[in-house]
């Protein structure tokens, strides 16, 4: 087990359908120390897709949940949780130390609020989004100058979230969408590989179709541009 | 000029098509595509769209032969 990954600490925001094979995955790969974010509970109805919780466990925490399931694979596995909604402060709070950031949430506002904080903070983020047949993953690394960001991608205007929880979702499909993000994190941790940064990987399950775009840094972004400041 | 247009996901629900073929003497952008294509309803905001397999905005420029597809929001999780 490298080293490097002993010696990591990741923070996982959402420990629903992409962060329960997300949070599995990294443990059993050997990432010293996970921090586990969601203020939910879990229910009968996540059982269907969130892998790490299971019916004894309808009711609690989420992260305890979780924290369960993981402690029993990796008994030494350092655990922070974190059971309260994300706040900039919080979360600018919790980057400090934090080598990536996997975000595994569920809507556009948490998602923007993660990327500003991985921006400012200039922590990778890897980011992945699932929802009935279709997937994505990018990962954005803030500290490269020609690297987009989160917002890059999409305007900040009202949220139109389709939740899986609304829409409904094929299992699988965040167990293979989870499973590229923790891949896309461990060669984020060890420097290895060719990383996801500059692109997005797009995966219809329907058709199985899976695309590649290039990304590029948008210099009129709000979060990123250097040619906007922060006020 | 004819350009390649392909619709992912729920859009491809929504279109009911996967890909169309559209010929135009005018020049086109990405967003004149999505009105010849949806008979001038709004493009919706979180769509992404790309040219060529790259990220492209509303405004970009399509030329001959080019392939434009759109991508549906995706933030569940």
């Amino acid at each position: 087990m490298p080293k490097q990954l002993k010696h990591s600490k990741v923070l996982i925001v959402g420990l629903g359908g992409l962060g329960a094979p997300v949070s599995l995955y990294l443990a059993a790969a050997g990432v010293g120390h996970l921090v586990l974010v969601d203020y939910d509970h879990v229910d009968l109805s996540n059982l269907q897709r969130q892998i790490i919780h299971k019916t004894s466990h309808i009711g609690q925490e989420k992260t305890v949940s979780a924290q369960i399931k993981l402690q029993a694979l990796v008994p030494e596995l350092q655990i922070t949780r974190f059971n309260q909604r994300l706040s900039k402060t919080s979360l600018n709070n919790m980057l400090s130390d934090i080598n990536v950031v996997v975000d595994c949430s569920d809507n556009f506002m948490t998602r923007f609020a993660i990327n500003a904080a991985c921006v400012e903070n200039g922590t990778p983020l890897v980011s992945g989004a699932a929802v009935r047949w279709k997937g994505q993953v990018a990962v954005f690394l803030p500290a490269q100058k020609h690297s987009p960001c989160y917002r890059c991608l999409y305007n900040n205007t009202e949220d139109e979230t389709e939740t899986c929880s609304q829409m409904g979702i094929l299992a699988p499909l965040v167990g293979i969408i989870g499973s590229i993000q923790a891949l896309e994190v461990i060669k984020v941790l060890l420097g290895i590989g060719q990383s996801l940064c500059g692109k997005l990987l797009t995966f219809d399950a329907y058709t199985e179709t899976w695309r590649t775009l290039k990304l590029r840094k948008d210099p009129a972004c709000p979060v990123c541009s250097q040619l906007i400041t922060d006020n | 000029m004819s350009i390649d247009v392909k619709f992912f996901a729920s859009l491809r629900e929504q279109i009911g098509k996967s890909d169309i073929q559209i010929e135009s003497t005018d020049s086109l952008t990405c967003a004149k595509i999505w009105a010849q294509v949806c008979n001038n309803a709004p493009l919706p905001s979180h769509i992404l769209m790309a040219v060529n397999k790259e990220y492209a905005v509303q405004s970009a420029p399509v030329q001959d032969g080019d392939e434009v597809a759109f991508f549906p929001p995706v933030t569940g999780g």
